[in-house]
């Protein structure tokens, strides 16, 4: 079963919280994804970067409107996610709460229904 | 192997105490391999209903347990490779191929199906699970109630406890919660939530009587296989001891209701407190203080020593309920604190403990059936009519009533 983590957090820069910071939470995310490979679960991961970067599509009047600006503009973004395949929610929790995003967000947990594979769509359970 | 033919009548009854002994034990079984608990729910409906056709008119089987599993499981088996499942068309044809897998399983030892009921309980109590949903859940899935039986149970619209227990469900399979009973490790943080719901299913089904206690003594059941399958946790003994000493006090079905105090010692089950009192030796965590569960069966084993000692430890009751309601203030404990006081203190301080209780008090039938004592005590016999008026209102259990209208009448003479 494939289940994807989604990393929500308030963004933060070097300014905000310092490079000392920034600098453990890399050295962290690279420990945990070696962590995630040794242990033959890991499908995919991304972090993102800022949403100040993102651009939204909308279609208005069919037409595709393009506008800066993540989706929702909300406090706290989806910062990154990671996909694993374990056998259930159980597992999947487990290596949720190892997730270092943990310590400054929300970890959310959620089933995959279907992925690409060789560009078709198969179960992800 | 053969059957036993027995009339219809007996045929029925046999399917419906098999219905009460085995449902938890056969959906777990269902479940496990798949996660869809709508489904083995479902196909073991059409099984018991399939034995109500044919055990009177073929006799009872001599394992009706594995007579069932083997039709449900056929009936899932042939959903699954049918795209009626999709469609929800009828079963009827899945019924010959239930009827024909049937018969090797008669020679199958009862004993030997394994019981997946804890694994079942920790997927109900899954911190995944909305927690005013979990003693629902438990309800249905393990001790078989209904959802209206349910719903009438927690004073919620039907319809609405119907959806919140259909989405549980969706829910364990989409996610695929697992059918296991937790590790060591996990276990701390995933049992208490298991024991707070298996005492919601006791304490909900406790008050039905005559069906209701056959389903409290499998909610006492399920308690103690917990307490013996995790060995040394202190709180699981303590439940299992709270309910093995509170259904030794259990009334006979049909018998008018009396309050603790007013029963009679002699009839209580010497047996069910000697046990519970060995479960409750083994509730004490070293060097720890005691928890919720713990003091709830100490003041249980102290009513019980009544029917050693001829009389009630008012001081023992005072010093446990002080301690429960500082660690556990419920309704509930706080209540029972106030009764407790009204009668080692002054009913006077124990009235103006329940006083201080917050509003939800109105809804809550001991509050005023405590309330009606204490004001007794002092003679305000006026208001305690009143009060025990205001408790028969709110009781669902007709002997409840009974008693509570009895007391109003007896004061008001």
């Amino acid at each position: 079963m494939r289940y994807m983590l989604l990393f929500h957090y308030s963004e933060a820069s070097e300014e905000s919280i310092g490079a000392e910071a920034i600098a453990a939470g890399m050295r962290a995310m690279a420990s945990y994804a070696a962590t995630l490979e040794q242990a033959g679960i890991l499908v995919s991961g991304q972090v993102l970067q800022p949403s100040t970067s993102s651009t939204t599509l909308t279609l208005v009047d069919r037409e595709p409107r393009i506008q800066d600006g993540p989706f929702a503009d909300t406090k706290e973004q989806l910062g990154g996610v990671i996909v694993i395949d374990v056998p259930d929610l159980d597992a999947a929790l487990e290596w949720a709460r190892q997730a270092p995003p943990l310590s400054w967000g929300t970890v959310e947990v959620r089933p995959g229904a279907v992925h690409i594979e060789a560009g078709t769509w198969v179960a992800s359970s | 192997m053969g059957c036993v033919i027995v009339t219809g009548e007996t045929a029925a009854h046999v399917a419906e105490r098999t219905a009460r002994a085995s449902y938890g034990r056969l959906v777990a079984l269902l479940a496990a391999p798949t996660g869809d608990l709508e489904l083995a729910e479902d196909t073991l409906a059409q099984a018991f209903e399939q034995a109500l056709t044919t055990w009177p008119r073929d006799g009872v089987p001599d394992n009706p347990d594995g007579w069932l599993l083997t039709v449900a499981r056929n009936r899932q088996r042939d959903l699954w490779k049918s795209a009626a499942h999709r469609r929800n068309q009828s079963l009827e044809a899945a019924t010959d191929i239930g009827a024909d897998a049937v018969q090797p399983l008669n020679d199958l030892d009862p004993d030997r199906i394994p019981d997946r009921r804890l694994a079942l309980l920790f997927v109900c109590a899954h911190p995944a699970i909305a927690a005013n949903v979990r003693t629902p859940l438990m309800l249905q899935a393990v001790l078989g109630f209904d959802s209206a039986q349910i719903a009438r149970a927690f004073a919620a619209p039907a319809g609405a406890m119907s959806q919140r227990l259909v989405r549980a469900k969706r829910r364990i399979m989409d996610a695929k919660i697992p059918f296991v009973v937790p590790g060591r490790q996990a276990m701390p943080q995933r049992l208490p939530s298991v024991l707070e719901a298996l005492y919601g299913c006791y304490a909900l089904a406790f008050p039905e009587r005559g069906e209701g206690a056959s389903l409290a003594g499998e909610a006492r059941y399920l308690a103690v296989t917990t307490a013996r399958l995790l060995g040394d946790e202190p709180e699981a003994w303590a439940l299992a001891a709270l309910l093995t000493l509170a259904s030794a006090r259990a009334t006979t079905p049909g018998d008018r209701y009396l309050p603790l105090q007013d029963q009679d010692p002699d009839e209580w089950d010497r047996h069910l407190i000697a046990e519970g009192e060995a479960y409750l030796r083994r509730a004490e965590p070293p060097g720890q203080a005691p928890g919720r569960f713990q003091l709830e069966a100490a003041i249980q084993a102290v009513h019980c020593d009544r029917a050693r000692s001829g009389a009630t430890d008012w001081n023992a009751l005072c010093t446990l309920y002080t301690a429960l309601v500082a660690i556990a203030p419920s309704l509930g404990s706080r209540v029972a604190h106030a009764a407790v006081i009204g009668r080692t203190r002054s009913p006077q301080t124990g009235l103006s403990l329940l006083e201080a209780l917050p509003v939800e008090r109105e809804r809550f039938q001991p509050y005023h059936a405590a309330r009606g004592d204490l004001l007794a005590r002092l003679g305000r016999h006026q208001d305690a009519v009143a009060a025990y008026t205001q408790a028969s209102t709110l009781s669902t259990d007709p002997a409840v009533r009974a008693f509570l209208e009895r007391r109003a009448k007896e004061l008001s003479r």
